[in-house]
């Protein structure tokens, strides 16, 4: 008798416990976080300020400018690469373009490739490897900028990137996918380079998206 | 005595048949070890671009699915693999031998039927890059 009590207030709690879990799974803020106090009417009330991507302004591969507001109208998928990179960068971009050809026409998600190399990857060079890589409408932009624009912009996205002539390619740098929501928080970072990774991205990618629904 | 002949002609043809099957695994045998080696070597130098599959990457990167193209030009693909191509970067540190792995990989992964690059193959054509 003990025995089936327990049997059955175990199915009662997996059951809640399975419900609560695919309604209320939120993605974490990453990144470092401060306490600021403030006053609103006449309270003083302490709010969290999270890491957020800073104003950014880049030149596409049509040569044009873009600023962060092109991409404040939903999510968007952060990378950093180069055309001739031999190493990570081909399967990084193999995987990132699932993910691009699974949201192809969806307005709420954009793509955002930052060459680190400020020297080769000319506005041109990128519109080439775009149009080879199969990239056909401008929610995927390929920026280039000058290498302190770009190397600054990837330490707040939080990627590892540094020129080596020791290494092939001349430039060294992880290989993250970053997740980015509307308020430029980072909700999720992906290893690009390795299937696993690139399907949690697939699954954190939809629950971010009900955050808009 | 028309018994023993045809008793040691079944004996003989028996033999022959077991001497051609021995000759038959071996080689299979031996493609199969090129193969195991050949995909390591795939792995490191090659799957990045032409990816685990050979499915290549957009018009980026070749797929090297195309039986038709390999097979076509199965005398330059050692010098390819070696030297490189319009785009591909070269391998020079692969070996000959390290070649005809990495090449009997590709040419019986990927629905590619090609058999075994044997290591006189590969030499043989590495004489005639450009």
């Amino acid at each position: 008798m003990r025995s089936i009590v327990f049997l059955v207030s175990s199915f009662v709690f997996a059951g809640f416990a399975g419900c609560n879990n695919e309604t209320s799974k939120t993605l974490p803020i990453l990144g470092s976080r401060e306490p600021v106090t403030k006053v609103v009417d006449g309270k003083t009330i302490t709010d969290t300020l999270y890491h957020s991507i800073p104003d950014f302004e880049l030149l596409n591969q049509d040569s044009v400018l873009i600023t962060n507001q092109a991409f404040e109208n939903g999510v968007y998928i952060a990378n950093f690469f180069f055309t001739h990179c031999p190493s990570i960068c081909p399967t990084m971009q193999r995987n990132l373009l699932k993910v691009y050809e699974k949201y192809k026409g969806d307005e709420r998600v954009k793509f955002l490739s930052h060459s680190i190399d400020f020297r080769h990857d000319s506005p041109a060079v990128l519109k080439s490897y775009a149009e080879k890589l199969g990239v056909t409408n401008d929610q995927w932009q390929f920026v280039t900028g000058s290498k302190a624009a770009v190397y600054n912009l990837a330490d707040s996205y939080m990627v590892y990137t540094k020129e080596d002539s020791n290494i092939p390619g001349g430039y060294d740098h992880s290989g993250y996918l970053l997740l980015i929501d509307s308020n430029r928080h980072i909700r999720g970072a992906y290893d690009g380079t390795n299937d696993a990774q690139t399907a949690l991205l697939l699954d954190e990618l939809a629950i971010l998206l009900k955050e808009y629904e | 005595m028309t018994r023993n002949t045809s008793l040691y002609a079944g004996v003989a043809l028996l033999l022959i048949y077991m001497l051609f099957q021995a000759c038959q695994s071996e080689q299979a045998i031996r493609t199969a070890q090129y193969t195991v080696n050949g995909q390591k070597l795939f792995t490191a130098h090659c799957q990045n671009c032409h990816g685990a599959k050979g499915e290549g990457l957009g018009k980026l990167y070749p797929s090297l699915t195309d039986s038709t193209f390999l097979i076509g030009h199965r005398k330059q693909l050692p010098c390819i693999v070696k030297n490189g191509g319009v785009e591909m970067p070269p391998n020079p540190q692969l070996t000959p031998i390290e070649v005809a792995y990495v090449l009997t990989y590709i040419g019986n992964s990927f629905g590619n039927e090609m058999g075994i690059f044997t290591l006189e193959e590969v030499q043989e054509a590495l004489t005639t890059c450009d």
